[in-house]
């Protein structure tokens, strides 16, 4: 059982990763990428304010995404859980989440555009009441923007997994702490939390990642005016900086492998699964 | 599989014509039939009714790939043997030239070779002209014999490229927006139009754009534009990085696309701009002006270059192929979307005299003036924004460049992004 996944994962996974280190020390000029070992692609990563500068950002948007969609998805996770007494209508629910799904990631992301331009929909419908007396330019081509479309794109990675832990709790516990005098609050706290985190570390993984290795999403809600590291990799790519770019995504992975190795450490998924 | 059998075909073919010197004529009629050239380039001019014409009026099979300028020179500079033409600008041809991918022609065999435009030959539009900065076409147009690899700066028989189509750049405006006129490039950074100017994020076009508004800013006069030194690219820089901080863009545009949405949305009311890009926000009734300005244009150029391991039938076929595109049909079709051909006076037979005098003479339209697709662009009364053709070509400030600190611009321009 375990031979042909094995081979499948050396094929699609492990050898284009290889790949991907060795060109990484490999030197290019404008049209030829010449086998190499240097270490310049690497000097020149490190040597630039860029760099640091383009991480902190990317850092940024998965961190304020991470917020968004956890407290949005683990209320929505909880509602369907515990609120949503039957199970038919729990089904129904949970694929109405999932309708936005049927279209693609992309057509998703763009449709924020017209609503939140200048003369879009929310700027419109905001001066119609009143509310504001000049459209708000930050609305759109912002770090706003951006979040927002992250938000929207990733909550349901979130609420996936802890609708899937909190489904598997054991009612009687929660009768039990109730019985025992333990208020909502407490039972949210120390016996529902504890409980999903499971779940909570997989949405997280997938939102972190997700976001981190993001280009076109900030590409397009930013209207190029931020960078984060997949930006970066994709304008190398664009000027055939092949080895730089390969670079930039091996440090890349590897700060990515470093946050999910640390947060693994607070919860061992694969006990509590 | 057809690929396969038209090469066995085409090396039947050669074979035999070399062998029978007298027959050739007749076997190449025949022959040109099976012929099929891959054409890739950018989107301006890798037109299908191109094609099609092509095999209506020559009898072979033109097959075209349209790519953004990036991939175009990536895919000329490393993957000679997926192409026999080359559609390329100027300025990418500087950097793919010493490759060897491409050779050069013959300019006895370009029947039109006489009548293409000066500045694709000795640089001048008229004798009283002066040669702009940048990577200026005829700088780049011939190598000293067909296996050269650097450029001579006289008409020496052997051409790099063959020029197609040409224009000159400048900002579009929402005139309706700005409501005053606008006539130096130094107002995309004006902060009456905070938050509410872009420029294109294609780092070689961008810089040029750049430099046109510092010089008119009076902040620095280069001495070349098309050719900066590091400190001259990292003033340029910090100027804009200055006005990006301090919000003068809405964004940066990519793609033809994004440029009109941008424009036709109202989200920006000045940036830099394609002239069909102002078209297309045109026929969406939404006012737009191509804004001729007092420094002058950043004009462009491309024009098609041959596949070095192009030889025999398929060559033949290529020099045919120019000698039709020079022809007048393409440049009648380039020329009434707003583009100019390389030898005008024979696009002038496939043009009404009408549109004639509105694109390139400068005249009021006398009648509605339609794109080649049908879409009315102008009403009688109408001119063209910028005038004539020699009053437009005859204000270039600048060529398309590439400059010898690309690398560095390169990198800085990632700065500017990131900053």
């Amino acid at each position: 059982m375990a031979l042909p996944i094995m081979a499948v994962l050396m094929f699609f996974l492990v050898l284009p990763i290889l790949m991907i280190v060795a060109v990484s020390f490999w030197q290019a000029t404008e049209f030829s990428i010449i086998p190499a070992f240097d270490l310049e692609n690497y000097e020149f990563l490190f040597g630039s304010n860029v760099t640091y500068r383009v991480f902190f950002n990317t850092f940024k948007y998965a961190f304020i995404t991470w917020v968004f969609t956890l407290g949005i998805g683990f209320t929505v996770a909880y509602f369907l859980a515990f609120h949503v007494r039957s199970l038919t209508w729990q089904i129904v629910l949970f694929l109405l989440c999932t309708i936005p799904f049927w279209t693609s990631n992309i057509i998703r992301m763009i449709s924020w555009i017209p609503f939140l331009g200048r003369n879009g929909i929310a700027n419109s419908t905001l001066l119609s009441w009143g509310v504001i007396d000049e459209p708000l330019d930050w609305l759109l081509f912002s770090d706003f923007a951006v979040i927002l479309a992250f938000v929207h794109l990733y909550t349901l990675f979130m609420v996936v997994p802890i609708f899937n832990t909190m489904m598997r709790i054991d009612k009687s516990l929660i009768e039990a702490a109730r019985d025992a005098g333990a208020s909502g609050a407490q039972i949210l706290w120390n016996v529902i939390i504890p409980l999903t985190k499971p779940g909570i570390m997989i949405g997280t993984i997938f939102v972190v990642t997700l976001v981190m290795g993001d280009f076109i999403t900030v590409r397009f809600m930013s209207g190029s005016q931020s960078a984060n590291v997949g930006r970066l990799i994709s304008n190398d790519i664009a000027l055939l900086a092949y080895p730089s770019a390969s670079a930039t995504a091996v440090v890349l992975l590897l700060t990515v492998l470093l946050v999910i190795g640390i947060m693994l450490r607070f919860v061992d998924i694969r006990k509590e699964l | 599989m057809t690929k396969v059998s038209r090469r066995s075909i085409l090396k039947g073919g050669a074979a035999f014509a070399a062998g029978t010197t007298l027959g050739a004529p007749m076997i190449w009629a025949q022959n040109i039939k099976d012929v099929t050239l891959r054409q890739f380039g950018t989107g301006v001019s890798n037109l299908n009714d191109v094609a099609n014409k092509v095999k209506e009026d020559l009898g072979f099979t033109l097959e075209m790939t349209a790519l953004d300028s990036d991939s175009v020179t990536q895919r000329a500079a490393t993957q000679p043997n997926s192409f026999d033409i080359a559609d390329i600008e100027y300025w990418i041809c500087k950097k793919v030239w010493p490759t060897g991918n491409l050779q050069a022609m013959d300019t006895s065999r370009i029947a039109n070779y006489d009548k293409i435009v000066g500045i694709f030959r000795n640089g001048k539009l008229t004798p009283e002209s002066t040669i702009a900065q940048g990577t200026a076409p005829h700088t780049v147009g011939f190598v000293e014999g067909p296996e050269g690899n650097s450029f001579v700066d006289n008409e020496s028989g052997w051409m790099t490229l063959i020029p197609t189509i040409y224009n000159a750049d400048t900002l579009g405006i929402r005139p309706d927006l700005i409501g005053r006129p606008i006539n130096n490039w130094s107002e995309l950074l004006n902060p009456e139009f905070r938050g509410k100017a872009s420029i294109l994020d294609i780092s070689s076009i961008g810089i040029m754009d750049m430099a046109m508004v510092v010089e008119s800013m009076g902040e620095y006069t280069y001495p070349d534009k098309g050719n900066m030194t590091r400190e001259e690219i990292d003033l340029t820089m910090a100027i804009f990085t200055e006005a990006k901080q301090n919000g003068q863009f809405r964004a940066f545009w990519k793609s033809f696309d994004e440029s009109v949405n941008l424009m036709a949305s109202g989200e920006v009311v000045i940036q830099s701009m394609w002239s069909p890009a102002i078209t297309a926000v045109k026929s969406k009734g939404v006012p737009c002006v191509y804004q001729p300005l007092e420094e002058g244009y950043r004009s462009w150029g491309g024009g098609i270059g041959l596949s070095a391991s192009l030889t025999g039938l398929e060559r033949d076929a290529a020099y045919e192929y120019i000698n039709w595109y020079l022809d007048g049909w393409v440049g009648g079709y380039l020329m009434r979307q707003g583009y100019y051909s390389a030898v005008p006076e024979t696009s002038k037979n496939f043009m009404s005299e009408n549109e004639w005098g509105y694109w390139f003479e400068g005249k009021a339209a006398t009648d509605t003036i339609t794109s080649p697709t049908g879409d009315p662009l102008a009403q009688a009364g109408e001119v063209r924004d910028g005038g004539s053709f020699f009053d437009r070509m005859g204000a270039v400030a600048c060529w398309n460049a590439v400059m010898d600190e690309n690398q560095y611009m390169v990198r800085k321009w990632n700065e500017f992004i990131a900053a």
